[in-house]
């Protein structure tokens, strides 16, 4: 065998360029929080200024960025949680759309619950097909993604009837209290059930991820598959695992589309959703709060286009409006992709020795 | 050796033995007849000139996507917006047949696919130039720029290049000189495309630029030490990618339709890569891929109306087929055949930073 | 050699008739081991004899064959490293094992991680790291991100690791391949101290003088087996390389005194950044004749790597200039500089060097594949590729089963002479040669050593980059000392020693006062 490749103080070892600070190790306790504690009251503070200059379009375009962004989110942590661990999913899409459909076949037949656990299990177990592609058949991890768009595309027309209404709808939660508070009361305190779970997810993905032994065992997996298999971790499966449950995610994107920010289910309604959600991981450097944060950052440009255009202040064209986004992403992808650094292990399939 | 190659013909040919028999299998599910749809299927895509004539049709723009994605991923690249490019290049042919005016016959026809191509290369370029320059994966950017894509041309069409009193969006019809005629019934699109195809084929297998080319998608650090510039072929291989997905698009205009119409269908339209993928990466192999893809497309109404089957089925099949053509083990599996050492699975993409 | 090996009572570690076989070849053959508590036992064998093999069966990670273990006098069947690892072994890998953005504590941890309820304990991680450290001597900082760390001390978090476990018997696999002589004399004595506290040691390498420094026994594997065990007593370097080789070997290349003659490359202040943007090489002055071989000397990681592809037109110079053949190539890409007659045999032949779903025929036109007669206006001429790569694969003796065979197939020794071949079939005036021979087996070592010599006196300058000391001084004819960029030294190879060259490897030839490099250097590191 080659004799190994040295890494020096200075010189970089076989990953590549640095990224950021961000991404060196995990967040040291008083710095991290005192930073994320300024950005808070940062945007705060703006979000209020804007409040009191026109509370009724502030509060509608703060709603319509959380809810874009909320199915972007949960797509970008199933994302998240596969890459982290080694295995790219560009599969998303097809677990949305195929969580939507099974979500709103169950909504209108059974029941609203009935369909969400319907939808997440569907996501989940799309998920397990990707790994058993992915880390048994080692099969691309490209080409494994692509199929499972391309059969959730094909299947859910195939079995599409239309003219179906779901069961009941879904309910909103306000949490008493907290959601009196003006402006932020309705935006984060008073929501249908995804949405909330969603923003107590990405809390909890983050604490999972950076201080619990699952986090540093799944970190290590997707940076250095072999250091933690000669340590005992075991690889496979935790790949099995975390990239099933990643799929829980994606499925809970899906059954958000179909019950909760609609009631419907019509072809192809994820609309490249699930693509989006892997820009923004790479935007948001693989970070919980940081994905989040890319999120509602297009959520709002949106949201502002949209409300810029109905005041016909903006006049452009609905398409152009609709395609913002997406320009968006490849703007910010150009600015800042080439500096990001991905899990290092993730699209290679892990082989012993 | 015999054995290997053998094995390299019949298993993509099983594979798809395997998806007709799954296909089967949804069609009884849905209490139809698997015999009645296979007969739909002979009568939609082969019975007669018009059936064969569809199919070519279809065809032909899947060659054309199919060889764009196979020479993107003989360059380490996927370029999964070839459908987008391929929009593009539909509408931007249609505009130039209609618009541009005072050239004779086949000039004319020639100058538009020519605008065709071109404009399903600038996407694709500007997707190649941001990778080699920022590092942006393509599978993000081109399917970031196919909705852009499609948004531009919507409003195009329905705006300022819309036909007037069209009661959907779309550009007016072309002009006689710029059609690309039928010849004997056939359509002569599919002649152009398989010829693209093969210039495609010498091009990479027998050419050095070919050779460039096939060595940056095979080790780029080997192709950087050989002075081969790996900006330079990422950047080319994505504009002919896209010059190859645009004249696809532009034979559509000119040959099929005759003007450009905004169906944007939502999905991104992956044919091109199960073709690419089918083919195992061989410009020739692309061919007779989308020939059979095309004729199952060709069959759509027929599968509809003569055997009452929705359509969308022929995508499950295609899910299945690419699948074990992706992974032939489980062709070997379910066939009981031995393996070589490494599986032979396809493995075209090395991650996000490659 | 430890005073403290105790061969009363079980061995700590016994094999019997451990054979593992993997397809068309058979890597280890009814072997039998014995390790003492205390002792330090070598495993010598050159590339390929299956020293590495062996132990990844005794730390579970393949399984063998045939043959048994028993650990501790308790007859084993090992599943996993965790197996293993459970019943205190321990192993530092050739290829360091290590998550390059964690921190050394996490590295160290990881899989055992101490927690408080659900949550991660890195506090105690950090204590336990510390305690460990000041207790054998290993100096770390458990909170430094281990890609930031020298080699030595990445080296040093691996016996860490292993020891936080409770190995008793830790297992070394070429430790020393990457480290300066001080900080191989360093590791060394940590070998000692340990082996002093009872724990036991297997050390591999295919260096003799390191063997016979501090192993209490060596065994000698050969094509799999056991060739031989002897005592350091009882053994010379030469006695040593002919049980790995079974036949006498050449140690030293015969060559005839030198006849340099114009200066075909010359490099004046060339400064280059490695990927991060630090400075690698900090400017350089060197200078090839023909006819000479020079020899760049230094352990890797002093800026060898950018400096070649400097050179090669590889990499940006951020000052001074290169010259070869009198014209200033500063900034000229691969293939300019092939045109004017420089060859790179470069450091890492998987990444750069060849091209592995590709046939050793088209590697070996790899550097012309677009000129006449392997091309005509564009096309490729297959047959002609071909031709010459039959005359090469006779004249260099590349053991494939046909040209058109995938690279990938081919042993490291083969891949090594393929582009070996390929850059001395170009006719060059400058060969600059990159750690030619690692990874190579004793018989392509002194195949291509002999080429080289021979390159040198058909009048090619020869720029030889090598971390084998051993190589350097029995090839070149003037040698250069790279420390931290820096050209420190140059010598007469005829009139230096390799205590001189040690020195200057290590800095010590340095003017005082010089800043530090690197970013974030730890006072826990070694004195580089």
């Amino acid at each position: 065998m080659d004799a190994p490749v040295p890494g020096r103080a200075g010189t970089p070892g076989p990953n590549g360029p640095q990224g950021t600070q961000f991404d060196r190790r995990s967040p040291a306790l008083p710095s991290g929080l005192v930073r994320s504690a300024l950005v808070v009251a940062a945007l705060a503070t703006a979000a209020y200024a804007a409040y009191a200059w026109d509370g009724l379009r502030t509060q509608a375009v703060l709603g319509f960025a959380i809810r874009f962004a909320t199915p972007l989110v949960l797509g970008a942590m199933c994302g998240l949680i596969g890459e982290r661990s080694g295995i790219i999913n560009i599969g998303i899409e097809g677990q949305i759309l195929a969580s939507a459909f099974t979500g709103f076949l169950l909504a209108s037949t059974v029941g609203i619950a009935a369909g969400v656990v319907a939808g997440v299990l569907t996501g989940m177990a799309l998920g397990a097909f990707l790994a058993l592609c992915a880390v048994t058949w080692r099969i691309d991890q490209i080409i494994a993604g692509t199929i499972i768009t391309i059969s959730a595309a094909g299947l859910t027309s195939f079995f599409y009837r239309q003219g179906r209404t779901i069961k009941g709808r879904m309910p909103t939660i306000e949490i008493p209290g907290l959601s009196e508070i003006p402006l932020v009361g309705r935006l984060l305190f008073t929501n249908p059930p995804i949405t909330m779970a969603t923003m107590l997810l990405v809390v909890a993905l983050h604490v999972l991820l950076f201080r619990t032994r699952w986090g540093l065992r799944t970190r290590a997996v997707g940076e250095h598959p072999s250091a933690a298999d000669t340590v005992g971790v075991n690889v496979t499966l935790l790949r099995y695992l975390n990239v099933t449950v990643a799929g829980g995610f994606a499925g809970l994107a899906g059954v958000f589309i179909s019950l909760e920010s609609s009631s419907t289910f019509e072809r192809n309604i994820s609309a490249g959703r699930g693509f989006l959600a892997l820009a923004l991981l790479i935007t948001g450097r693989w970070r919980p709060f940081l994905v989040w944060g890319a999120a509602l950052f297009f959520g709002l440009t949106s949201g502002l286009a949209n409300q810029l255009q109905f005041d016909q202040v903006l006049d452009v064209p609905t398409q152009f409006v609709s395609m913002l986004p997406y320009a968006m992403t490849i703007v910010v992808l150009a600015v800042f992709a080439g500096r990001v650094r991905p899990p290092a292990a993730a699209g290679q399939p892990y082989t012993k020795e | 050796m015999s054995r290997l190659r053998s094995q390299a013909f019949l298993l993509p040919v099983f594979s798809v033995l395997l998806g007709f028999a799954v296909g089967a299998v949804l069609i009884v599910a849905e209490g139809k007849s698997p015999v009645r749809a296979l007969g739909a299927f002979w009568s939609g895509a082969f019975d007669g000139r018009d059936a064969f004539g569809r199919t070519l049709e279809k065809a032909t723009p899947l060659v054309l996507t199919g060889s764009a994605v196979i020479v993107g991923l003989r360059a380490g690249l996927f370029n999964i917006g070839a459908q987008g490019q391929l929009i593009s290049g539909a509408l931007f042919a249609a505009y130039f047949g209609y618009r541009v005016g005072g050239l004779p016959g086949p000039l004319h026809a020639a100058a538009a696919l020519a605008v065709g191509g071109l404009f399903g290369a600038l996407p694709a370029a500007l997707a190649g130039v941001l990778k080699a320059t920022r590092g942006v994966h393509e599978v993000i950017s081109t399917i970031m720029l196919n909705t852009v894509i499609v948004s531009i041309t919507e409003y195009l069409a329905g705006t300022p290049w819309k036909a007037p009193r069209a009661a959907f969006p779309r550009t007016p019809e072309i002009q006689e000189s710029a059609r690309i005629p039928r010849v004997g019934g056939l359509p002569t699109g599919f002649l152009l495309a398989v010829l693209a195809a093969l210039l495609v084929w010498f091009l990479i297998d027998r050419t050095t630029t070919g050779f460039r080319l096939v060595t940056v998608g095979s080790n780029r650090h080997a192709a950087q030490y050989a002075g081969i510039s790996v900006g330079v072929v990422t950047v080319g291989a994505m504009a002919l990618s896209g010059f190859l997905a645009g004249l696809g698009g532009a034979i559509e205009s000119l040959g099929v339709v005759g003007h450009f119409e905004s169906n944007s269908s939502g999905t991104l339209g992956f044919d091109g890569i199960t073709i690419a993928l089918l083919a195992r990466v061989s410009p020739r192999a692309a061919i007779p891929a989308a020939l059979l893809i095309g004729a199952l497309r060709a069959a759509d109404t027929a599968l509809q109306f003569q055997a009452k089957v929705a359509p969308e089925v022929v995508d499950v099949m295609l899910a299945i087929i690419l699948l074990l053509v992706a992974a032939p083990m489980l062709v070997r599996a379910v066939l009981r055949l031995k393996a070589e050492r490494d599986g032979g699975e396809l493995q075209l993409t090395s991650g996000w930073g490659s | 050699m430890s005073a403290s090996v105790d061969r009363q009572g079980t061995p700590l570690l016994a094999a019997r008739g451990l054979t593992k076989r993997f397809p068309g070849v058979v890597a280890n053959a009814d072997v039998d081991l014995e390790l003492w508590p205390g002792e330090i036992l070598a495993l010598l064998g050159e590339n390929g004899a299956g020293k590495s093999t062996l132990v990844k069966m005794l730390f579970g990670l393949y399984g063998a064959d045939e043959g048994e273990i028993w650990i501790k006098g308790e007859h084993v069947h090992l599943r996993s490293p965790a197996d293993a690892i459970a019943r205190g072994m321990g192993m530092v890998h050739q290829h360091f094992q290590l998550v390059p953005v964690m921190s050394v504590a996490e590295n160290v941890v990881l899989g055992a991680e101490p927690s408080v309820g659900p949550l991660l304990d890195l506090g105690a991680a950090s204590r336990r790291v510390r305690e460990l450290s000041d207790r054998y001597g290993l100096a770390v900082d458990p909170d430094a991100a281990v890609e930031d760390l020298a080699v030595g001390a990445q080296q040093r978090v691996e016996i860490v690791k292993a020891l936080y476990r409770g190995a008793d018997v830790l297992i070394l696999d070429e430790p020393t391949a990457v480290l300066t002589p001080q900080e191989t004399d360093e590791l060394l004595g940590v070998m000692r101290g340990l082996a002093a506290q009872g724990t036991g040691i297997i050390f591999i390498t295919h260096k003799l003088r390191e063997v016979l420094a501090v192993a209490d026994r060596i065994a000698v594997l050969r094509d799999g087996r056991v060739a031989g065990t002897v005592t350091p007593e009882g053994a010379t370097e030469s006695s040593l390389a002919e049980l790995m080789v079974g036949r006498s070997v050449v140690l030293s290349v015969d060559k005839a005194p030198a006849a340099p003659g114009d200066v075909v490359l010359a490099v004046e202040g060339v400064s280059v950044r490695d990927e991060r943007g630090a400075t690698a090489v900090d400017g350089v002055d060197l200078v090839v004749r023909s006819g000479e071989i020079v020899g760049v000397a230094g352990v890797q990681g002093n800026g060898q790597r950018e400096l070649v592809e400097a050179i090669c037109g590889m990499r940006p110079a951020t000052a001074g200039r290169v010259r070869i053949a009198g014209e200033d190539t500063t900034g000229s890409g691969p293939r300019h500089l092939g045109e004017i007659g420089l060859a790179h045999i470069p450091e890492d032949r998987e990444k750069h060097g060849l091209v592995g779903s590709y046939s050793v025929a088209d590697n070996l036109v790899l550097n012309r594949f677009f000129s006449p007669p392997f091309a005509l206006r564009g096309v490729r001429q297959r047959d002609a590729v071909a031709a010459h790569a039959e005359e090469l694969v006779g004249r260099f003796d590349i053991r494939t089963p046909s040209v058109s065979t995938p690279a990938a197939s081919l042993s490291g020794g083969n891949k090594q002479k393929v582009v070996v071949a390929r850059e001395i079939a170009a006719e060059p005036k400058v060969l600059v040669a990159a750690q030619p021979t690692r990874g190579v087996d004793v018989g392509s070592i002194e195949f291509i050593h002999s080429q080289l010599v021979a390159e040198r006196d058909r009048g090619v300058g020869v720029l030889l980059v090598s971390a084998e000391l051993d190589e350097i001084l029995s090839l070149s004819d003037r040698i250069y000392v790279l420390y931290e960029g820096r050209t420190v030294a140059s010598f007469d190879a005829a009139t230096v020693t390799r205590e001189q060259l040690g020195l200057a490897m290590a800095g010590a030839a340095a003017t005082p006062g010089e800043p530090e490099r690197g970013s974030g250097a730890n006072e826990a590191d070694s004195p580089i």
